[in-house]
């Protein structure tokens, strides 16, 4: 490991302990924040793989039903149906914080009222059984895919963090302290070398005399 | 804040997906979702929804938004079946966090 280009002096030791003492607590700090992160991190990615797989399964199906509903009918008749939906959706995102990384916490609250009859709101005319049973999968399947955002949107931030985390450390640990320890290694056998040196020469001069 | 939901996609599969209040918006070109996807983040959405057919075609728009914490870019399979993309991105942020694919 290269040392960096310093002077042998008393002051430069001084300065770079100094930054070694830092660049060992920075480091240790990062340290522990990257351990967290990742902790949160495997746990979260988990739920993400698992939800995922659960919401697309769910989704094919609902949506391939829908298609299959289509294809029975008109599709200006679809239209009309849908046109008017028969509740709303409101989002509100809310920052987290996890070790400083700012992840967005979703509430959602639909109107639910009707949760207790069926949600469909059309009528017989025009529209078959199919239909039913897709609009009623998709909103059976909403629940999940709102969680699924949250989670997935929140892993990717986190992966982010913990990739430049982990550069950080890993610049601390292999780079900077590495060579911080070896110039102040190299300083201090300097400053002894010359301190001999000086012992040396004035024991000479005494023999002389 | 409130924010609204929007949906992308082609029409066949995202239309259900009006009936759950969520804003829906079709798209069949890559430059047309493009432009959608930049137009809603603009406008306050957020989640977007993606079919994974679009999002594969715009990979950069989606990494656009990744790193930001609001709109949610989400990738759902459409009516044909799923392309696994929306996993192998889940894989793909497993990979770069940990290192190696532990799932």
């Amino acid at each position: 490991m290269a040392k960096l280009n310093v002077n042998p002096t008393r002051m430069e030791l001084a300065n770079l302990k100094d930054r070694l003492s830092l660049a060992s607590r920075g480091h240790k700090l990062l340290k522990d924040k990257q351990d967290e992160l990742m902790r949160q991190f495997i746990e979260l990615i988990k739920k993400n793989n698992k939800l995922r797989t659960v919401v697309e399964e769910k989704l094919i199906s609902a949506m391939q039903s829908f298609v299959m509903a289509k294809s029975l009918l008109n599709e200006k008749y679809i239209e009309e149906l849908v046109a008017v939906p028969p509740r709303t959706v409101n989002l509100s995102v809310y920052e987290k914080n996890i070790m400083s990384v700012n992840v967005p916490v979703m509430n959602f609250d639909y109107s639910e009222d009707d949760s207790h009859t069926s949600d469909i709101s059309y009528g017989y005319l025009n529209s078959n059984s199919e239909l039913d049973v897709s609009i009623e999968e998709m909103s059976a399947v909403m629940k999940e895919l709102l969680e699924l955002s949250e989670i997935e949107k929140t892993c990717q931030l986190l992966a982010d963090e913990i990739e430049s985390t982990r550069r950080r450390v890993n610049a601390l640990e292999y780079r900077t302290i590495p060579q911080l320890e070896e110039t102040i290694y190299f300083i201090q056998m300097k400053l002894d070398e010359s301190e001999r040196a000086g012992i040396t020469r004035l024991m000479k001069v005494k023999d002389m005399g | 804040m409130a924010h609204k939901i929007g949906v992308v996609g082609d029409k066949d599969s995202i239309l259900p997906f009006k009936m759950l209040g969520f804003d829906v918006f079709y798209a069949s070109e890559a430059k047309e979702a493009r432009k959608m996807v930049d137009h809603l983040a603009k406008n306050e959405y957020g989640i977007i929804y993606l079919t994974e057919t679009l999002g594969e075609k715009i990979p950069d728009t989606i990494r656009r938004y990744d790193s930001k914490i609001q709109p949610a870019v989400i990738l759902i399979p459409n009516h044909t079946g799923s392309l696994n993309i929306g996993k192998k991105r889940i894989q793909d942020n497993v990979e770069k966090a940990v290192g190696q694919n532990i799932l």
